[in-house]
This record gives structure tokens, C-alpha cells and sequence, in this order.
């Protein structure tokens, strides 16, 4: 009976280690399958553009067929580096703040915050952004207020949380005796922190950086309803702009036949380009460890 | 006193004011865009944009809640074991050090790096084409099932790191198996962990928008069945902005939003600090 009992026992416990294996590949299927649909669809289409007319051509009017994805390529670019150049500096100053200026009572005011800021539905920043955003630059500017400027300072906002948890958390690993030597040499509080804690946290910030530019650069809904979205190169801050991912969500509704494959091509250089990124960020992940 | 250190150092000084200014900035922002919404949106919320049904002249975002929580029960539904048991494997079974464990480590964070945008592609042409499901709830919900299986994965593997290693001991040594010891033991005492890590992903699914418009589509009535198409509230708020007639249902929409995102992470926040204080026992 109790040797029945120790089969059946075994028995379920094998099988569910199978079960708890299978469940474990379901990422890496998840991640294949999504390689296969998007690279499956989009690398023919790219083929029948020519792969120099789809990511070098300046021109997109798919009624025309003409399919040249470089200003949307160009637009990403500028808008993620804008996003970047307005929320490094705040988001690692202010995390340096938070890690080594802010005293116990009012982290616990301010760290929620943070928290509660990296929660808020991408939907509502892009309406934060047409509300407040587009006209304040529209009156200080001129124009439409929509574009490349809009875009860059809502995603520098937008980045800010992901940029203060993972800075601040590479400059806490930095062993408090760096920062105590520097002080017994001498150094002010300020300088310590400046010239000794944060060159030792260097990959750190760098790691988080990169991981701002991840998220910068496959936002979507936010930067759709600021960047005005015309498919040309902007000439200047103010002028529209059109991000790879803007595109997709744009025209998806209506695109077939080659179109429709010119867009998931689009989303297949933007896949290459978030790929490209993780495995950046991972490097400088581990240099760290 | 102070003034002469001022004089002295002065590069510390900018530094420290440069620093605080930073700081400010950043809660200045999360306040304003709160406070904005809230400002303007709460005035907006009429008794019409609570109506059962929704139609051109309301813009009830009702069915669009009641499709939230039905997006976020179905996604969930799918997501959560996979992930917890996916965890269960890599804690529990795998060996330390596994190159399988690596692997699997890999691909989680690079699904999780993977724009919502390319999500909802990848939905459309997998479930809404190839298998032919249309827009529909079923296609959304698996597609958001595949978005935060990461989150969850690395929530409940956090979870079952932090159960002390003496419950294992003390359960193999009273003569239980490894599954016993599993589900009577170790989940149980991982369960606020993994909770708030589901929670945070309920609060994930209810704020998507671009991996919802392409799958579940964007009407905003409740499903006769899992192949009609749902909007979600975010989704909801998306066509409203699209359609720019409607500012004021749209701010409303947005305080509804925001105040059901927010509570999900706090609800989530919540949970986990419950597991702070019993590990402190």
C-alpha cells in the first residue's frame, strides 16, 4: 500500500517537473516566435524595397510605393537623444540626491513619488502633453507646438524614474569607504560625492542610461500625440518629427499589401534596435558585477 | 560661518545647489502632471460618463472599466502560472550556476525590453491573422499574457530567493518531496511576493494602449463572447484623444485612469510590505 502510495508520488513529481520545465521555456518560445512573425514578414518586404531604398530612402508616400524609413530612423534618434539630453542630467542629479543628500524623513515623501511617476500609463503623459506641452511651446515658439522639442522634453520626463531607481541604486552599491576617504582627505561632502562615488558608479549610470534610451525609443503612444508626425527629416527643434514607432501606430489601421509589410519592417529595425541595446545594457550590467 | 564656506568651496556650492534644484524639478513634475489632471478632470466627471452603455452622445467610459477588468482576469489567468511555475523551475529545480537558468534569464529580459508597440504588432499578426481570432478579447489578453509574463517571472523568482533555506531543510527532513515541499511550503510563504507582483502587472495591462489597438481593437461595448472586440479604458481614452471633440470626457477619462493605475501599484506596495515585516519576525 504505502510502496503504491511512493509510486504514485513519484510519479507526479516527475511530471510536474516537466510541467514546471515547459513553463520555463515559454520565454524563450515567446521571444522566438516573436523574432519569427516580425523578422518572417518584415525581412521579405525589405528585400522587395531594396534594403538601401527602405532604410536610406528620405522619402515615404506609400501611395506612390515609395518606402524610405530614414526620416522616421533620423526622428527616433534625434527625439531619444533630446529625451536624453533633458533627463540624464535632472535624473542623475537628482538621483545623487536621493542617494547622498536627502535626509531619511523626506526620502520616504519623495521615493513614492518616484515610484508613482514610473506607474502612469504612457496614455496619460501624451495627454498631459497636448494639454500643457504643445501649447506652452506654441506660444513661447510659435508654430504648432508639436514636434521634436515636445517630444524630447515629455520623454525626458517620462524617463525620469527609470533613470533615478537605477542610478540611484548603482551609486548606493559604491562602498561607503571611497566616499569616507575622500572626506578624511579633505574633501568637501560635494566633492566626495562628485569625484569619488560617482566615477566608481560609472557603469552603473551608464547601464541606466542605456536602459533610458531603451525606453525612450520604443515609446509610443505618448510621443504620437506630440510629434506632429510628418515623414520628413526635421529641419529644427520646433519642426514635426515622426518616430519609428509612431509610424507603425499611424498607418496600421489602414496599410495592406506592401505596406502593411513595409511597417512590420519598420518594427523589425526598430526589434534591431532595442536588441542592440539590451545587450549593451547587459554588458554594462556585468562589467559592474 | 557659513557664508565663508560658501566663498571657499565655491564648485561644492553649485554642485549642492544644482543637486537640490534637480531634485526639485523631479517632484515638481510628478506633482504638477497629477495635479493637473486632477485639477481639470474632476470637475468633468458626470453621472452620463458612468452610463451602462456607451454611445456617440455620452462617451460612457463604463464598458470600458468593466472590459479592464476582464482584459486584466483573462491575461492573468494565462500569465500567472506560466510565470510562477517558470520561477518555481528556476528556483527550486534548475541547478545553480545551469546554463538553461542563464538562458532563460536572457530571453526574460529581453522580453521585457521589447516595445508594447512590437507587442501589439506581433499580436495582430499572430492571433488577429494567422489564427484568424479577429480583434478580439482573447487575442488582446494573450498578447498582454506574453507582456508581463517577465514581470511576474521576476517578481515570484524574487519571492522564492528570499524563502529562508531552513523551510526547505525542515520540510525534506520531516519527509515530504520536493512537489510537497513546493506547494505546502514554499509558495505559501512566497504568497505576498508573488501577489504584488501580479498586482503590479493587473496595473500594467490596465494602462497598455499601443499593444491593445491592434489586437483587441478599440470598440468600447462589453464582449458578447472572447472574439469581440474590447477597448480598455486606456484604449478608450486613446480614441477620444484621436477624435479631439471631446476634452472634458477625456480629462475625466484620465483621472479615472490614472486613479486605477496608481491604486493597482499602491494596493501592490501594499502587499509587499507585508512581506517586510513578517521576514523582520
Amino acid at each position: 500500500m504505502s510502496d503504491k502510495r511512493y509510486t504514485i508520488n513519484r510519479i507526479s513529481d516527475r511530471t510536474m517537473h516537466i510541467l514546471f520545465f515547459i513553463c520555463a521555456c515559454t520565454s524563450i518560445f515567446a521571444v522566438a516566435v516573436i523574432c519569427i512573425f516580425i523578422f518572417a514578414k518584415g525581412l521579405p518586404a525589405i528585400g522587395e524595397i531594396g534594403i538601401f531604398e527602405f532604410l536610406g530612402g528620405t522619402e515615404w508616400r506609400p501611395g506612390q510605393e515609395k518606402f524610405g524609413i530614414l526620416p522616421m530612423i533620423v526622428g527616433s534618434i534625434y527625439v531619444t537623444a533630446g529625451a536624453i539630453i533633458i533627463g540624464v542630467p535632472i535624473g542623475l542629479l537628482c538621483a545623487v540626491f536621493m542617494s547622498k543628500f536627502c535626509p531619511k524623513w523626506l526620502y520616504k515623501i519623495i521615493k513614492p513619488l518616484i515610484e508613482l511617476m514610473a506607474g502612469i500609463p504612457s496614455i496619460v503623459y501624451g495627454f498631459f502633453g497636448i494639454v500643457v506641452i504643445v501649447p506652452q511651446l506654441r506660444s513661447l515658439f510659435g508654430g504648432s507646438g508639436k514636434g521634436t522639442l515636445a517630444a524630447s522634453i515629455l520623454l525626458g520626463i517620462m524617463i525620469l524614474p527609470t533613470l533615478v531607481s537605477v542610478i540611484e541604486s548603482s551609486l548606493n552599491a559604491v562602498p561607503e569607504s571611497y566616499y569616507e576617504g575622500a572626506l578624511a582627505l579633505g574633501a568637501t561632502h560635494e566633492r566626495s560625492v562628485f569625484f569619488t562615488v560617482l566615477p566608481a558608479a560609472k557603469s552603473g549610470i551608464l547601464a541606466g542610461v542605456i536602459l533610458g534610451i531603451g525606453r525612450a525609443i520604443g515609446e509610443t503612444m505618448a510621443v504620437v500625440m506630440v510629434a506632429g508626425n510628418s515623414p520628413v527629416i526635421p529641419e529644427s527643434l520646433t519642426s514635426n518629427v515622426r518616430t519609428l514607432t509612431a509610424n507603425i501606430v499611424l498607418e496600421m489601421n489602414y496599410a495592406t499589401d506592401l505596406h502593411e509589410d513595409a511597417l512590420i519592417a519598420t518594427a523589425a529595425v526598430l526589434f534591431i534596435f532595442i536588441l542592440l541595446i539590451n545587450v549593451s545594457f547587459s554588458l554594462f550590467r556585468k562589467r559592474k558585477g | 560661518m557659513r557664508n565663508s564656506k560658501v566663498l571657499r568651496y565655491p564648485i561644492s556650492f553649485v554642485a549642492r545647489v544644482l543637486v537640490y534644484i534637480s531634485a526639485a524639478i523631479t517632484v515638481f513634475m510628478v506633482f504638477f502632471l497629477l495635479g493637473y489632471i486632477f485639477v481639470n478632470g474632476i470637475p468633468h466627471l458626470k453621472p452620463e460618463l458612468f452610463h451602462w452603455e456607451n454611445t456617440t452622445k455620452n462617451n460612457s467610459m463604463m464598458p470600458a472599466i468593466i472590459n479592464t477588468f476582464i482584459m486584466m482576469i483573462m491575461s492573468l489567468l494565462m500569465a500567472v502560472p506560466i510565470g510562477v511555475f517558470s520561477a518555481v523551475y528556476m528556483v527550486e529545480y534548475a541547478k545553480r550556476g545551469n546554463k538553461f537558468v542563464h538562458f532563460v534569464r536572457v530571453t526574460t529580459e529581453t522580453l521585457s525590453g521589447i516595445p508594447s508597440i512590437v507587442f501589439g504588432l506581433f499580436g495582430y499578426l499572430a492571433f488577429v491573422i494567422a489564427l484568424g481570432w479577429q480583434n478580439s478579447l482573447l487575442a488582446g489578453a494573450v498578447t498582454l499574457a506574453i507582456m508581463v509574463l517577465p514581470l511576474i517571472m521576476r517578481t515570484t523568482e524574487e519571492a522564492l530567493i528570499a524563502v529562508p533555506d531552513s523551510y526547505r531543510e525542515g520540510s525534506f527532513g520531516l519527509g515530504a518531496g520536493k512537489l510537497r515541499t513546493v506547494f505546502r511550503i514554499i509558495l505559501p510563504s512566497a504568497m505576498p511576493g508573488i501577489l504584488s507582483g501580479v498586482v503590479l502587472s493587473a496595473g500594467r495591462i490596465a494602462g497598455e494602449t499601443a499593444a491593445l489597438i491592434f489586437t483587441a481593437g478599440t470598440i468600447a461595448e462589453l464582449p458578447n463572447s472572447v472574439f469581440d472586440s474590447t477597448a480598455t479604458l486606456a484604449v478608450h481614452m486613446y480614441s477620444l484623444l484621436n477624435e479631439g471633440l471631446h476634452m472634458e470626457d477625456a480629462y475625466a477619462t484620465s483621472v479615472v485612469l490614472v486613479v486605477f493605475v496608481l491604486g493597482m501599484n499602491g494596493l501592490s506596495k501594499l502587499i509587499a510590505s507585508k512581506v517586510g515585516t513578517k521576514k523582520e519576525r
